[in-house]
């Protein structure tokens, strides 16, 4: 029999984890849990975090909102902060898994599981997001982009826990978006995801862009060449087709039961060409947040 | 190890594993084979029971996480002297076939309703995602949730 601990306070946790150096820290369990039943991880010790209520905040930190790991996506999806400043974060999490799922999550463990395929994981790096890591006796923050290394792989030391991601409230873009390819629309691992945020001018010109794609590499995949090719340009296919091409470059997909290589790389590049509708229905808009020195100005 | 919860209104104090799966200790431990086992990895939806007002995968849960909370199985909604008017609609919309999947469309709908009297279908569709059902085709199940809402505001207006 393993012993499962639920500390209540960051204290307790601590000393669980210096006393069980090799116990598996988790949160959700949804994905824990099917791989301890298939066999695949086989831990002496289990610390479920779920108790410790200072990793549940979602926390106004003046410029930036802390997002804390053991908020589940449901509570998150309630939370209207996130709507409002993080659109593209709010269409991914009300596409991750199932109601079930979303009720039992949280965005510390999407994170920390890595997954190439981890829905909120796009929406992170597109939005800067830095990850803030912490043990007994130090904490460190580290931007998203860096602290994924791998297919469930991350920054993370024995003793360790991610306490939840930082993000700046402003984000200087009007249009979010977040796609998701999948076999179905609930319970789907993504095939192809896209997070995309863009600033685009009265006039329709885009001046800023940033784009993140998952499933199709080890990790979430970038392309800074697609973002500056956009950039002083319109939304129209043209253009699109051809930072299309360096979003295809840029990804290095792997053929699974799910799809093909192949596949996976022509639609990275397709979902591009979504985002010219969207400027069209236009219902995406990111609102600015009221910042406290906005009043003083 | 004891774990301390209150399972369908009664407290309980049980000496088990805490390790073991909430659908096990439930099923196997407290005979309540309401919620069922399909796919065993959060895919299904069969094994829901409600934890604190909220739907939960019971066989994504560890019987340690129990402690100190109020579960509901769907044994726990209905009383001795008739079903709870929501399976009533279920019977009456032909929304079980196999039954395998009704304990969690039920919990499922139960938890949406609180959150959500009037709900659209759209809405109904997306609460009940998480929940398989390989013979009905869903619609039936839709048509129950939708019409048990309607009665029950109905209800609250007169």
């Amino acid at each position: 029999m393993k012993p499962v601990f639920l500390p209540r306070s960051k204290e307790e946790l601590w000393d669980l984890l210096s006393r069980y150096p090799d116990a598996m820290v988790y949160a959700g369990g949804t994905d824990l849990l099917v791989r301890l039943r298939k066999g695949i991880l086989d831990p002496k010790v289990l610390v479920c975090l779920e108790r410790i209520d200072s990793l549940k905040s979602v926390e106004d930190q003046g410029d930036r909102f802390f997002v804390g790991a053991c908020a589940t996506h449901a509570r998150l999806l309630a939370e209207p902060v996130i709507g409002r400043l993080y659109p593209v974060l709010f269409q991914a999490l009300s596409q991750l898994g199932s109601p079930h799922i979303r009720n039992m999550g949280t965005i510390g463990g999407n994170i920390v599981t890595a997954s190439p395929a981890g829905d909120t994981l796009p929406p992170l790096y597109v939005l800067s997001a830095r990850v803030l890591i912490s043990g007994r006796e130090e904490s460190r923050e580290v931007p998203i982009k860096d602290f994924i290394i791998g297919p469930g792989r991350t920054g993370l030391r024995s003793g360790e826990i991610i306490e939840g991601v930082r993000i700046e409230k402003m984000q200087p873009y009007n249009l979010a978006v977040f796609e998701k390819i999948g076999q179905r629309k609930a319970l789907s691992i993504s095939i192809v995801s896209l997070a995309a945020l863009l600033k685009i001018s009265e006039s329709g010109i885009v001046e800023k862009a940033r784009f993140a794609w998952g499933s199709v590499g080890p990790t979430i995949v970038v392309s800074p060449e697609a973002e500056s090719f956009l950039v002083g340009k319109r939304l129209e296919e043209g253009y699109l087709k051809e930072a299309a091409t360096f979003a295809r470059r840029a990804a290095s997909p792997i053929d699974d039961v799910r799809a093909s290589a192949s596949y996976r790389r022509l639609v990275a590049g397709n979902l591009l060409f979504r985002l010219e509708g969207h400027l069209k229905e236009n219902h995406l808009k990111a609102e600015q947040p009221d910042l406290p020195w906005k009043d003083q100005a | 190890m004891k774990i301390r919860f209150c399972i369908n209104g009664k407290d309980l104090e049980i000496e088990t594993r805490f390790d073991r799966r909430v659908i096990d200790l439930l099923r196997e431990d407290l005979g309540l084979t309401g919620p069922k086992e399909s796919c065993g990895s959060g895919e299904c939806g069969s094994c829901v029971v409600i934890v604190d007002g909220e739907t939960r995968l019971s066989c994504l849960m560890l019987a340690a996480q129990l402690e100190g909370r109020r579960v509901t199985t769907i044994e726990g909604i209905s009383s001795p002297e008739g079903l709870h008017p929501i399976q009533e609609a279920f019977v009456e919309h032909g929304a079980v076939q196999c039954g395998f999947c009704t304990p969690g469309m039920v919990l499922t709908s139960i938890d949406l309703l609180s959150r959500n009297s009037d709900p659209t279908r759209k809405e109904i569709r997306d609460a009940i995602s998480g929940n398989l059902c390989r013979c009905t085709g869903y619609q039936k199940i839709v048509d129950a949730v939708e019409d048990f809402s309607r009665k029950n505001r109905e209800d609250a207006q007169t």
